[in-house]
């Protein structure tokens, strides 16, 4: 039993099912990815463990409570946090109001989570009186990310974090989000960039048209044939 | 050539004016601006929300005026004001609810909403005109002048007088104080960044917890307030008449445009943009040109740029090079 | 069948209230009453195709109505040979500047880049309006010194008013071009603050320019397309007809022009609810359809967003110019200080979304009961007031100014009635047919 799981996940955005029977979970301190072609329901998995879209069947728990029924403004009270793939940050506010909106539910002090996360993202704390809008699309997902941690998550969920920026920079984001996940956060992630993402997956989730095609550790993945063949250009 | 002479003309006619009728614009675009961020729809009805404010300010005034209550050498709607305030603020949560809520439930295209507000207007204005007639009212009472042209003359010895009328300090004094308390709030209390947060993304701000339906109801609060405000300041400074209010909400959204709806800062800048560029264009120039001139040289006519019945086509001429060079203002628009 | 039983006894009824009005309150009255309905009917017809059509705002309905009532000025009134003598010539050497002027300013904008072109505009543009005024100031004083009680301005061209209803809605036409043209491919609220500022500016112009419409000392005594009541008194014919009637000559002529108006008035009513209708039905109605529902998916099948929209609010704000003049022509007079936003443009939104936005038989049915009823609505808001007060004494204070405000509830209630529609019923009396 994952500490996070959706489970025999069926649903949609209304219309025809999008989802058939899809499970996804993570552990405590573990990066679990989610890949698969285009329009495999990979961000729709994601949005349904969040509760961003209704499941006809099936169900969400965390830490064994089950939250199906809760909107995701409650999960985020429970301790998830997401990370949208665009406009996830607020580009007309500073670096730091970011951070700031993050911790929003909080009424405690948050100079230490800030602290953080500037630790963690330092060219952060140098721009951290720069509107969100003005930094270059890297320095804006560790925005994104930084926000997400303010609520002291145990669950993290990312959207194609490295959508649209450098190879450089997507391994240093890798980087950064094995060193949440050394901190004891669960991370899920969803990503278009597969052999980058299963080499630092624990475990790794292949979809296809809304249904588990192969679920292992993002080792085995990387080394079945049959994945690399298909999914993993050869 | 005198240039003090021709600097107090200026003053006395075109500067200190603009002022007031800057402070008075600023107020309102900022309650315009404030609503488009947060509701993004542009309020037609926010001239009469103004006129209704003053309107109640005025009734308030009288009862404290029938009681012997004045404000001594300030006006009496001063201290009627926060009456004002409070009931316009009311009548703006209650036409939210009955109104714009179920279409912010439904989620309504914001031309829903501007149709609705038209709506909104046409009551409002059959309300006040209900109540308290189509008629001019004074709202000003007090000392008049802070300081008469004479006093100028007298202290400076220059042939020209200022003159610093008590409705113009009071505008000026008050649109600082509540700009300042207003960016105060949305910049440093965790509310107010809230708000902006909300209205910069909506979707990000309902991930962080933010309470949708609270930020509305403090964007109407605001609104209402600054409404009020602004339209005491206007009723005070020149008159208050129905209709007037109407006619003011052209120069109220040019100066929330011009500076970039949904942007504060962009409200208060619009605001004396468009307050200086009216006066500045019908302003008689002739004695000012008089005394620069050397000689006894005067100009024939008033050496007007435009009549004064033409101020609307200020404000509409700077929208429009705005719409056509620029149409997220001044400073880029769309959020607060 | 496209009309159904429930639309046709909706304008039964409205026929009804004709009826009850001629019966109880005056034959005369209804008629009148029905005059302005025609005409109002008409200027709904204009916004609904505007913003039932392709969804557009316009929020300056009056400056197009005016604009309207101008062309009934020019076109009829006869031209006063002096004035165009005195300054008639320096007048349209101005006017030539002016418009040269305009033409560098726009062309130095399409054809320069950068510094060069602020600069040469800024320069155009001083240059211009001080060589416009130079000769137009001079001009238009002159104008007005001529016996300023009785003209005092240029005069039209001394053709019959029915010319007028076209060239009203041409003019109103012109002015939509330049709205849309600045306006129209920004977000919708930018053409409803555009239209409300050219509005206002329309009515500041004929308030202020005397020597085109005399301004605030009003046009009056604009001729006639129908026959004048002294004339008809004269006529033998008419005056047997009374007397076999056993009504009087007076209430039989008067009646006699409002119904030659009404005649007038329904034959466009329903030749631009034809062509309406006509270009509902056509590819041309489907495209515009289409765009207003998803702008996005129009403009990726390659269809001109921009031009279609301009192309329907020039025709929406012509038939407001057209209606615009009529209304001039039947008051027989021009006053631009009448032109009040809220009767000419909120009043004539409230037609169309009560009437049912998209739909030109109830854009039609708007007019007509959004109209009887602001003309009704105040005797019967005084009748209410009077009984609800009725235990009140005479000099009470607050039944003097219940009594007193009664006219204003029209006010309220048209905008209860909005508010009520757009919630309950928002496709209006008669909804938009899907095809």
């Amino acid at each position: 039993m994952s500490f996070l799981l959706g489970k025999n996940m069926t649903g949609g955005y209304g219309g025809a099912d999008i989802l058939h029977d899809c499970t996804i979970g993570v552990e405590k301190g573990e990066v679990a990815v989610v890949v698969g072609p285009n329009g495999a329901g990979k961000s729709t998995a994601m949005k349904a463990v969040f509760g961003m879209l209704n499941i006809r069947e099936g169900n969400v728990t965390m830490d064994g409570e089950d939250i199906t029924a809760l909107t995701p403004q409650a999960r985020v009270q429970k301790g998830m946090g997401f990370v949208p793939q665009t406009h996830n940050v607020f580009t007309s506010m500073s670096v730091e109001e970011n951070l700031e909106m993050g911790a929003f539910i909080r009424n405690d002090d948050i100079s230490g989570t800030m602290a953080q996360v500037f630790d963690l993202f330092p060219i952060l704390k140098e721009k951290r009186n720069q509107p969100a809008g003005e930094l270059s699309g890297g320095q804006r997902q560790q925005v994104a990310v930084g926000r997400a941690l303010m609520t002291q998550p145990k669950v993290l969920m990312l959207d194609e974090p490295t959508a649209g920026v450098s190879p450089i920079v997507m391994d240093e984001l890798f980087d950064r989000i094995i060193e949440i996940a050394r901190t004891g956060i669960a991370i899920l992630m969803v990503e278009q960039n597969a052999k980058q993402a299963l080499n630092i997956a624990d475990k790794g989730y292949v979809l296809a048209q809304g249904r588990n095609l192969y679920t292992d550790t993002g080792e085995a993945l990387l080394a079945d044939p049959d994945v690399r063949k298909a999914f993993l250009g050869g | 050539m005198d240039i003090l002479n021709a600097l107090a003309v200026l003053f006395n006619f075109l500067v200190i004016p603009a002022m007031a009728y800057g402070s008075q614009l600023a107020l309102g675009a900022l309650g315009v601006t404030l609503v488009y961020g947060v509701l993004r729809f542009s309020n037609f009805a926010h001239g009469e929300l103004m006129a209704f404010g003053t309107m109640t300010t005025i009734l308030v005034m009288w009862m404290l005026q029938s009681v012997g209550i004045t404000g001594g050498f300030l006006p009496t709607a001063l201290i009627a004001m926060p009456v004002g305030i409070l009931v316009a603020v009311l009548l703006a949560l209650g036409t939210d609810r009955l109104v714009y809520k179920f279409y912010r439930k439904q989620k309504s295209p914001p031309v829903i909403f501007l149709i609705g507000s038209l709506a909104v207007m046409f009551f409002y204005n059959g309300l006040i005109r209900f109540v308290i007639g189509p008629e001019d009212q004074n709202v000003a009472d007090g000392v008049r002048f802070i300081f008469t042209a004479g006093d100028f003359k007298r202290w400076s010895g220059l042939d020209e007088g200022i003159a610093f009328r008590t409705t113009q300090g009071i505008s000026i004094l008050v649109a600082i104080l509540c700009v300042a308390a207003l960016f105060w709030f949305l910049n440093k209390t965790k509310t107010g960044k809230s708000m902006r947060a909300y209205s910069d993304n909506e979707n990000l701000a309902l991930l962080s917890g933010v309470n949708p339906e609270r930020v509305v109801v403090i964007a109407w609060v605001l609104a209402a307030s600054l409404a009020t405000i602004a339209g005491t300041m206007y009723g005070m400074d020149k008159t208050f008449k129905p209709f007037i209010y109407l006619q003011l909400l052209l120069p109220i959204f040019a100066s929330a445009i011009v500076g970039g709806l949904g942007s504060p800062i962009g409200a208060v800048v619009g605001g004396f943009i468009i307050a200086f560029s009216e006066i500045a264009v019908t302003f008689a120039y002739k004695k000012v040109i008089g005394y620069l001139t050397p000689g006894d040289w005067v100009p024939d006519g008033l050496v007007q740029l435009l009549s004064t019945d033409y101020k609307f086509a200020v404000s509409f001429a700077i929208l429009v090079v705005v719409l056509l060079v620029r149409p997220t203002g001044i400073f880029k628009g769309q959020t607060i | 069948m496209t009309i159904s039983i429930r639309n046709i006894s909706l304008f039964a009824v409205t026929a009804l209230l004709f009826v009850i009005v001629g019966q109880v309150q005056s034959w005369s009255l209804s008629l009148s009453i029905l005059n302005l309905c025609l005409i109002s009917a008409i200027m709904a017809l204009g916004v609904n195709i505007q913003w039932g059509y392709a969804g557009l705002l316009n929020v300056g309905v009056m400056g197009f109505a005016a604009l309207g009532g101008l062309a009934a000025v020019l076109v009829s009134s006869p031209p006063v040979a002096a004035a165009w003598s005195v300054g008639g010539g320096n007048l349209l050497v101005g006017l030539l500047i002016a418009a040269l002027t305009v033409g560098l300013i726009v062309w130095c904008y399409y054809d320069m880049r950068g510094t060069k072109r602020r600069v040469l505009i800024a320069i155009v543009a001083v240059a211009g309006y001080f060589a416009t005024r130079a000769f137009w100031d001079p001009a238009a004083d002159a104008i007005e010194a001529v016996d300023p009680a009785a003209t005092g301005f240029l005069g039209g061209a001394g053709m019959p008013i029915i010319f007028a209803w076209l060239i009203g809605g041409l003019f109103a036409a012109g002015a939509a071009w330049i709205v849309g043209k600045i306006s129209l491919g920004l977000r919708s609220d930018y053409l409803a603050i555009a239209t409300l500022g050219i509005s206002e500016i329309i009515i500041a112009m004929l308030k202020n320019e005397d020597w085109l419409t005399r301004g605030v000392k009003n046009v009056i005594g604009l001729p006639r397309p129908v026959p004048y009541e002294v004339d008809i008194q004269q006529s033998a014919y008419f005056q047997e007809l009374a007397a076999d009637w056993g009504m009087s000559i007076i209430e039989l002529s008067s009646m006699v022009v409002k119904l030659s108006y009404a005649g007038l008035f329904a034959i466009v009513l329903l030749i631009v609810l034809y062509l309406s209708e006509t270009a509902l039905r056509s590819p041309w109605g489907r495209m515009m359809r289409a765009i207003r529902d998803n702008e996005t998916a129009a403009e990726a099948m390659g269809k001109d967003v921009k031009g279609r929209h301009l192309q329907v609010f020039i025709l929406g704000s012509a038939v407001v110019g057209i209606a615009g003049a009529m209304l001039t022509t039947i008051d027989g007079q021009f006053t631009p200080s009448s032109y009040q936003p809220l009767r000419f443009t909120f009043l004539i939104w409230a037609m169309v979304i009560v009437g049912g936005s998209g739909n030109n038989w109830g854009a039609v049915l708007g007019g007509f009961i959004i109209w009887f009823f602001w003309v009704e609505a105040e005797p019967i808001g005084l009748w209410f007031m009077d009984l609800i007060t009725s235990s009140m004494d005479e000099s009470n204070p607050l039944r003097l100014h219940l009594l007193d405000s009664a006219a204003h509830i029209r006010l309220m209630a048209m905008g209860v009635i909005m508010l009520l529609v757009l919630r309950f019923a928002p496709q209006g009396l008669i909804p938009e047919r899907r095809r």
